[in-house]
């Protein structure tokens, strides 16, 4: 049975308000999401003010200048700052996205509130921990699998094939969909969440791989693949514009199509 | 992974923070309406029960449906039933993998809500003209 409350280890308090830089005169207000795993603490919500004419525009940009400048504790995941490494998936203002593609001026908010992805466990701050998120993806064996024998050069595919795996291909595993979704809140531990569903679209409709009958097998289960009840926050959180509850939808479909 | 000492992690907030979209909340209406409809068939199995166990029961049960309260019990089973019946058919368009595109979703979810008021109504309407 799903748990709509946090458990009390999990209960949220209120933190510190860290100071106001001196002399700025464009501040924004962040409350941000604090557990460290070393105080024995529950998580609390603390409040810094970022100086506006001394930070880039981005949210991580943001988080980045309160490191640097304020706290240098505050702990979350970056890497590339460009939408393409999906490091910086956190909640921002209530929805999944990347820190680094959301612009501060589009939260318009007078605080912008962020927590780390929904329903994970917390490893510090802003981190969660993806194991499961990666071994599920792990699950659905995300490569080419052949019975022919291998040709010379490349598996050839004509551009028509090719272009069937256009928004899918594009995933970069942030989470973002996976940890928007209500269902996959509820029963993480066996419905395989929409990012790691995609990807098994992604290999069931290229026109090269050869295990699309094991594939679909793999997947037919209550909960694999069926408990995606099409709540469509998946595809709304998106950062990447794709749509995994599509995807879903035809894998739905080749299952029906397989048996008549 | 250092999992050495780990500490018994906190799970991040998930309802309490996401915000609502027109997709989830029709969702979970969807999901209401269903739960609301087993007490409707209920309702309707003791109207048909009182109905065969003679005039003295059916006027009681009747008498109940008939008062304002009944009334307001049956109008809200009559939007449960409706509003259920167009999210239906939401989902079967898009079990055929229609109408997911941005827009369309959005579009089709609140039209869930936004047709079952006045198709609730007028079914009210026309049924009072037909009883009068």
């Amino acid at each position: 049975m799903a748990q709509f409350t946090l458990p009390k280890n999990s209960k949220m308090t209120e933190g510190k308000v860290w100071p106001k830089p001196a002399g700025a005169t464009r501040l924004q207000a962040f409350r941000i999401y604090r557990w460290n795993p070393d105080d024995g603490n529950n998580p609390r919500i603390d409040t810094y003010y970022v100086d506006r004419d001394d930070c880039g525009p981005m949210v991580l940009d943001a988080l980045l200048w309160i490191k640097n400048k304020v706290d240098s504790t505050l702990t979350f995941r970056r890497s590339c700052r460009e939408g393409i490494c999906g490091s910086c998936a956190m909640n921002i203002m209530g929805q999944n996205t990347l820190a680094c593609t959301m612009g501060i001026d589009d939260c318009q908010a007078e605080t912008i509130k962020i927590y780390p992805l929904p329903h994970m466990p917390v490893l510090k701050d802003l981190v969660p921990d993806l194991t499961a998120f990666f071994a599920q993806h792990a699950s659905i064996e995300p490569w080419l699998k052949t019975e022919s024998a291998a040709p010379e050069t490349e598996w050839r595919q004509t551009p028509e094939d090719r272009a069937r795996l256009d928004g899918l291909y594009e995933c970069i595993l942030c989470a973002c969909c996976t940890t928007s979704c209500p269902s996959y809140w509820w029963n993480g531990d066996r419905f395989l969440g929409p990012a790691a569903l995609l990807q098994a679209y992604r290999w069931l409709i290229d026109s090269r791989d050869e295990a699309t009958g094991e594939r679909l097998d793999n997947l037919h289960d209550p909960f694999r693949l069926y408990r995606c009840h099409t709540i469509m926050n998946c595809a709304n959180t998106c950062p990447k514009g794709l749509n995994p509850a599509k995807a879903i939808a035809e894998i739905k479909k080749m299952m029906v199509a397989r048996t008549v | 992974m250092a999992e050495v000492n780990a500490p018994s992690r906190p799970l991040s907030p998930h309802l309490q923070i996401y915000r609502w979209t027109w997709t989830m909340a029709m969702s979970i209406a969807h999901r209401a309406t269903g739960a609301a409809n087993y007490v409707g068939a209920a309702l309707v199995a003791t109207w048909l029960v009182a109905m065969a166990w003679g005039p003295g029961a059916y006027e009681s049960v009747q008498g109940f449906f008939g008062s304002w309260i009944g009334r307001l019990v049956l109008f809200g089973y009559t939007w449960s039933l409706v509003h259920h019946m167009l999210g239906g058919v939401r989902h079967l368009v898009w079990d055929f993998g229609h109408g997911m595109e941005p827009g369309q979703r959005m579009a089709m979810a609140r039209f869930t809500l936004f047709a079952s008021v006045p198709l609730t109504l007028a079914i009210w309407i026309v049924t009072y003209f037909v009883m009068r």
